[in-house]
């Protein structure tokens, strides 16, 4: 049995499993962080609208510079989910429709927009496609020159590492500390927006800024996982601690450890899943994922310590 | 005294008299799309003193509150506090919104809540410390709820909520109070608790203002009234402001004869 386990857990696993679980971990936490707040705030759907949206923003990106690098995709995809949110406020004040039912008008929009530009363009010589786009492409994150974990420390062979890695390292670090520092901020205003302003906190500003953290999110971890894992982690993992606790920052707390447990064990199944059943094909590691974050909110709904909390109000 | 009635009197706001008032509102005007809900309405409230905010439902009684201290945008208007801008007198005032505006099942205790009231004394960047729940556990203490203060909000019953919002007030220690609505749907107790306090704010020279829904209650409470429909009615000390016939020109038909002639007014 232990055996197995460090066979299981060798230089194979390090080349072909490591990675992926890693960079599948730094995404789902990544979403899940601001998704706390945007939960709270009623505006669960904005991750899910900018997630749709990066899918013509990529597009556009591939048209306007013929290449599929990194740098002007994420630009693309950034710009698109800075005007999905544009569109959104617009057919919001504009129309005086509520902004669930806005939201939900411009990401399908945008997004079967994305879809066209792909039948009509040319993009076949180049890996993007509408599968690609909703599930990314996890599995193929493999670290070719690691030879073990002992690779971890040697220099040449980190410098092979997929760049998806760092790059979600970095949002990671930078979402966690913008919402370290402005805790107090976010909170308040979160919960009560009026008093937030009377007080002296920038509430749009502060909202504007939770946007943009959740678009670099979905920016960031679309390129490695795909959209489908996106949307479910800016909403499963919060939803999930919300029935955990009774305080925001364990929520926080919870919210990352779901997200983590989603993101290993999703993957883990998918892979070696369905062998324990006999078959020898693997599942979509991103559908996996997501599906993961999914039982765990069933179960806390089920099970969750504070899952009774609606309509349970005191005597007066 | 006598400023207030040179105000109520003329209709207009003396300079001289309110240079440093508490809060002095010239013009304001607040608009939700295309119509007005608070018109070219001027206010001035006297240092130390208690007002009520009176008016038919959707007469923009809180607009007027949220506009004052910009809360929501004003299309035009001058607002003083203490003689300053807002900003640059934010420490000095306390704003309690309405109970209802909030959603009570957000993720914390009591005392996170009456924390909030110490934002002020935090620091950028830095987070609550013990000395600060100190304070916030005096300040529920006041309002009687310190044996709620690990309770989660959502399982609190409506005057509760309201009481730990006057808890988060106080814990700002402000010479001026805005107060929205803190009588609405709240039990016998709970109302008894928050006049009290609020008489408290009063004695120790700090400014209160609500707006009020109870006419029954005015006199009792309250010792100035501002009478708003859209724009603004009347205002002045109650014995001279709060008549039948302010009233039936704030309400219009939709408060009866016989309602008034029950407040016994002069």
């Amino acid at each position: 049995m232990i055996d197995d386990l460090i066979t299981a857990l060798g230089a194979e696993f390090v080349q072909l499993s490591l990675t992926p679980i890693v960079i599948g971990m730094l995404a789902a936490i990544a979403c899940a962080l601001p998704g706390n707040f945007l939960l709270l705030r009623r505006q669960a759907l904005i991750g899910d609208a900018i997630s749709h949206v990066v899918l013509p923003g990529i597009v556009a990106a591939f048209l306007v510079t013929g290449t599929i690098t990194a740098v002007p995709m994420m630009l693309g995809a950034g710009a698109a989910a800075i005007i999905a949110v544009v569109m959104i406020e617009i057919v919001k004040r504009l129309g005086r429709v509520e902004p669930g039912a806005a939201m939900g008008l411009v990401f399908t929009t945008l997004f079967a927009a994305g879809v066209l530009f792909l039948e009509i363009t040319d993009t076949s010589s180049v890996h993007i496609d509408v599968q690609h786009a909703l599930l990314g492409n996890l599995e193929s994150l493999i670290w070719f020159d690691a030879e073990g974990w002992g690779s971890l420390l040697d220099p040449a062979a980190l410098a092979t590492l997929p760049p998806q890695l760092p790059r979600l390292a970095v949002v990671l670090v930078g979402i966690g500390l913008f919402i370290f520092l402005f805790w107090k901020e976010l909170k308040i205003s979160t919960f009560d927006a009026a008093f937030a302003g009377a007080i002296g906190i920038r509430t749009r500003v502060l909202g504007f800024a939770l946007v943009v953290a959740t678009a670099v999110a979905a920016v960031a971890a679309f390129d490695a996982v795909g959209s489908i894992i996106v949307i479910a982690m800016f909403v499963c993992p919060p939803a999930s601690a919300r029935l955990m606790t009774n305080q925001l920052a364990r929520q926080v707390g919870w919210s990352v450890v779901f997200a983590t447990i989603s993101a290993v064990l999703g993957y883990v199944l998918a892979g070696y899943g369905p062998g324990w059943f006999g078959s020898p094909y693997a599942v979509s590691a991103a559908g996996m994922i997501a599906t993961v974050s999914g039982v765990i909110l069933i179960l806390t709904c089920l099970f969750g310590p504070q899952r009774k909390r609606v309509g349970q109000q005191a005597e007066a | 005294m006598s400023s207030a009635k040179l105000v109520a009197e003329s209709g207009k706001i003396l300079d001289v008299a309110s240079k440093d008032a508490p809060l002095t509102v010239r013009g304001l005007t607040v608009s939700y799309g295309n119509k007005p809900a608070v018109f070219s309405v001027d206010a001035s409230i006297p240092a130390g003193s208690m007002t009520a905010i009176i008016g038919p439902n959707g007469a923009g009684k809180s607009t007027f509150l949220k506009g004052a201290l910009g809360v929501v945008p004003s299309l035009s208007g001058e607002v003083r506090i203490f003689g300053k801008l807002f900003e640059d007198a934010r420490d000095r005032v306390a704003y309690v919104p309405q109970r209802a505006s909030v959603d009570w099942d957000f993720p914390a205790r009591v005392i996170d809540v009456v924390l909030m009231g110490l934002y002020g004394s935090v620091g950028l960047f830095r987070l609550w410390r013990a000395r600060h729940r100190e304070q916030a556990m005096e300040c529920l203490k006041r309002v009687g709820m310190a044996d709620f203060a690990d309770r989660q909000i959502g399982q609190l019953s409506g005057g509760q909520q309201q009481r730990v919002f006057l808890a988060r007030a106080l814990a700002q220690n402000a010479e001026f109070y805005l107060l929205d609505e803190p009588f609405a749907g709240v039990d016998a107790a709970t109302e008894r608790a928050i006049v009290s306090v609020l008489k408290e704010l009063k004695s120790e020279g700090r400014t209160v203002v609500c707006v009020h829904h109870d006419l029954s209650t005015v006199a009792e409470y309250f010792d100035r009234v501002l009478l708003i429909n859209v724009r603004r009615i009347a205002e002045g000390p109650v014995e001279t402001t709060f008549t039948a016939e302010n009233l039936q020109e704030t309400y219009g038909g939709r408060l009866a004869a016989t309602h008034i002639d029950e407040l016994h007014l002069a």
